[in-house]
């Protein structure tokens, strides 16, 4: 049964004790002053290169963040950030943009190697085939972001061939600057809240994509974020255009080194998709999430936002959040264009003492838009888990419907899943549903299942996997193939 | 040839004692019945056997085929081929009931160190053994237990029965909750897998479960001790008498 056993692969690795990406990378970094000033978003407009206005956009959003108040209104608890603590730019030594593979550094390689992530071409073209041999080999282009850079982004020929414009938003600046300046903090605005506000004056890179009209991207694209060096926050920032007609699908899967103090990850996601555009965008969210303590951890607090701006677009987001101490994340849906959709699937496990406070906004603007919201949210250990959503319809969303369903499993009786849902309807033709359950692994379940000769990891591992179903079902193959890359433990030589 | 061996049990649930000083030889191929009033330690005994954790064994010694059980994990106890019909069966919601027989052959295959079942072969299995106790192909595709009538819940017990092949099986109060019609279903189900190389301890308040399952012996546990043991007539004394002797008895 394959898909069991994943799943206790899966379980296992959210023993925050077992956390298999805990190790760190010696290599030699260059890092901006410690803290956060003028002088540093300066420093890191100025290592970018970028034009001045670029650097302006920056230092408005520094202002700004300088009168906003943390907000504090999210179930998670944790000490205050001392901003000033933190470094806001760390890059490899010397680094400069590698024009091939060959030129990025080994220990980098061999980090995300190490990770399992393909980021070798002919390995890619060569090694993964799909498990059930559909179709050849599965290819994905990869962009990865270590600390504060992006390191490597592959099969970017191909996808130049098919217009797909897919590359380092530092690069995008100054390549395609046009593009990102009518885009950039259009869905989520400079001032949007406090992290997005903070990432704006401070993001040092992220991935860029633009597929032109009618353009659907022949591939998978992907970016892995790491974070390496000690005291050092990362803040990127997406951006992905789907232009009239076009299709892209996203991945990102994110990890970090074991420490005792937490880190900080504000990151900012904008999706805008023009006339009958269709953007997927998946994550796998395994940043390093405490030891057995709560001791160090990631702090992810971050603002993912879509605007299905052309009429009948659609915009999908699915998450499957297994790290960080703090999870703080919203993936919404702006449906502007009339028959727009929007949907989120997510599953999020926690454990430990982890805090998951995540969930999604569906707001309704165009006539005839629809929506869909499926959460599974799992607590374990002595864990928090909070499903808070949003779903309104305007006076103008006339027709508006949205389906929600949102159910906690609990393992262990130190742990909490709560649920927040929000329903504003403002025209009497909007039709919302809402289902929620909330269950428990029990003793006698485990029993029952361990009596027929399960061990009481794979009896977990079954019940766990049958509450998820409905979610997985709704995931691309690639995603599945990635998820499972990024989750299961065997890891190393994993490509083939 | 002894397959299981109960030596001066004594077993406490949350400090209360429950069994004390139960002994009890059941040979390979033999069907004991164990009855008695309520509380009197029956569940108790099913539950010590399969490990469930707060059934503490504080004297004495179990084995199952010369090993000792008592220091084997739950799991454990399954591969080496100990299965307990529940008087309650479980729900699992989510997990296909297909799904979870498959899981459990194979977790049990792994732990002896077999090859899994091929989908096939594993099909035709359930197919074969599924058909004998009127199970459709609609049950084995809904969630374990879940709105299954009390009838289908035992069923299902028996199924998984057929598929683990144990060899020893315990059945708890397998008839309450069950009208005639089903109880021969189920009766019928447990009376196809008796053989010379499987033993079962049938667990009953009533005597006319036994009608239908006719034991090979039958004790009388009274305040968690075996204090009578005889013949298949037994049972049928105990049903003209009651259990009214014994509660004195035992005080």
């Amino acid at each position: 049964m394959p898909a069991v056993d994943e799943t206790v692969e899966q379980v296992r690795s959210i023993d925050v004790d077992q956390y298999k990406y805990g190790f760190e990378t010696e290599i030699e970094t260059e890092k901006a002053p410690k803290g956060l000033s003028e002088d540093v978003v300066r420093f890191i407009s100025a290592k970018k290169d970028e034009p001045q206005w670029m650097l302006e956009w920056r230092l408005e959003a520094y202002r700004r963040w300088l009168t906003m108040d943390e907000p504090t209104w999210a179930k998670v608890d944790y000490p205050r950030i001392n901003y000033q603590d933190i470094y806001y730019y760390a890059a490899p030594k010397a680094f400069v943009a590698p024009k091939s593979l060959d030129e990025v550094d080994p220990e980098i390689l061999r980090t995300y190697e190490k990770l399992g992530i393909p980021l070798r071409e002919r390995e890619i073209l060569a090694g993964v085939q799909r498990p059930d041999g559909e179709g050849g080999g599965s290819r994905v282009a990869v962009d990865a972001v270590f600390d504060s850079v992006s390191v490597a982004t592959t099969f970017k020929e191909e996808l130049k061939k098919a217009g797909v414009i897919f590359m380092p938003i530092s690069e995008a600046l100054r390549e395609h600057p046009d593009l990102v300046r009518q885009y950039l903090g259009s869905v989520v605005p400079v001032s949007d809240n406090f992290f997005a506000t903070l990432n704006s004056a401070v993001f040092s890179d992220g991935s860029f994509v633009y597929v032109p009209a009618g353009v659907r991207c022949p591939m998978e694209l992907s970016t892995y974020f790491r974070i390496n060096e000690r005291n050092t926050g990362q803040f990127e920032r997406t951006l992905i255009i789907a232009d009239k007609g076009a299709y892209v699908s996203y991945l990102e899967g994110c990890t970090a080194p074991r420490r005792d103090e937490n880190q900080l990850h504000a990151a900012v996601v904008e999706l805008i998709a023009l006339d009958d555009a269709e953007i997927k965008y998946s994550t796998v969210q395994n940043w390093y999430p405490g030891d057995a303590h709560g001791r160090g951890g990631i702090f992810n607090f971050v603002t993912k936002r879509g605007d299905c701006r052309g009429p009948r677009s659609k915009i999908s987001w699915t998450q499957v959040e297994t790290g960080s101490a703090i999870t703080w994340k919203y993936p919404s849906c702006i449906l502007r264009g009339d028959g727009s959709r929007g949907e989120f699937y997510s599953i999020a496990i926690s454990n430990g003492y982890q805090q998951v406070d995540s969930g999604t906004k569906m707001i309704h603007l165009g006539k005839n838009t629809t929506s869909r919201i499926i959460s599974k949210g799992i607590a374990a250990g002595r864990s928090n888990n909070t499903y808070r959503g949003l779903v309104s319809a305007h006076r103008r969303a006339t027709g508006a419907r949205n389906f929600t369903n949102c159910d906690s499993l609990l393992i262990g009786d130190k742990c909490g899943a709560h649920t927040v849902p929000y329903i504003e309807a403002k025209n009497s033709t909007a039709l919302f549903e809402h289902e929620a359950t909330t269950s428990k692994i029990s003793e006698e379940m485990l029993f029952y299942c361990q009596q027929r000769g399960m061990s009481a990891e794979e009896a977990t591992a079954l019940v766990v996997n049958g509450f998820v179903k409905d979610v997985l079902q709704h995931l691309p193959m690639e995603f599945a193939v990635e998820a499972q890359k990024l989750i299961s433990i065997s890891l190393e030589g994993s490509v083939g | 040839m002894p397959l299981l061996e109960i030596k001066d049990l004594h077993v406490t649930v949350g400090e209360r004692p429950i069994l004390n000083g139960l002994d009890l030889v059941v040979n390979k191929g033999e069907v004991h019945a164990i009855m008695g009033p309520n509380g009197s330690g029956k569940s108790t005994l099913a539950h010590v056997l399969a490990g469930k954790s707060d059934y503490v064994a504080t004297g004495g010694s179990v084995t199952l085929d010369g090993e000792d059980l008592l220091a084997m994990a739950i799991d454990e106890r399954a591969a080496k081929g100990l299965f307990l019909a529940f008087q309650y069966p479980i729900e699992i919601p989510g997990v296909a009931t297909m799904t979870f027989l498959r899981t459990a052959m194979n977790a049990q295959r792994k732990s002896r160190g077999e090859e899994e079942l091929s989908t096939p072969e594993f099909m035709k299995r359930v197919r074969e053994a599924a058909g004998k106790l009127s199970i459709n192909q609609d049950m084995l595709r809904r969630p374990v237990n879940v709105g299954f009538s009390g009838g289908e819940k035992k069923r299902n017990e028996i199924l998984q029965m057929a598929l683990l092949e144990p060899k020893l099986a315990v059945l708890d109060e397998t008839d309450s909750g069950l009208d005639i019609d089903a109880l021969k279903v189920v009766s019928d189900g447990v009376n196809r897998l008796r053989s010379p190389e499987r033993s079962m301890i049938v667990i009953t308040h009533y005597q006319r479960l036994l009608d239908h399952i006719v034991p090979d012996v039958v004790h009388v546990l009274s305040r968690g001790r075996i204090v009578r043991t005889g013949g298949k007539e037994l049972a049928l004394e105990l049903e003209e008498r009651g259990y009214a002797d014994y509660q004195e008895e035992a005080a």
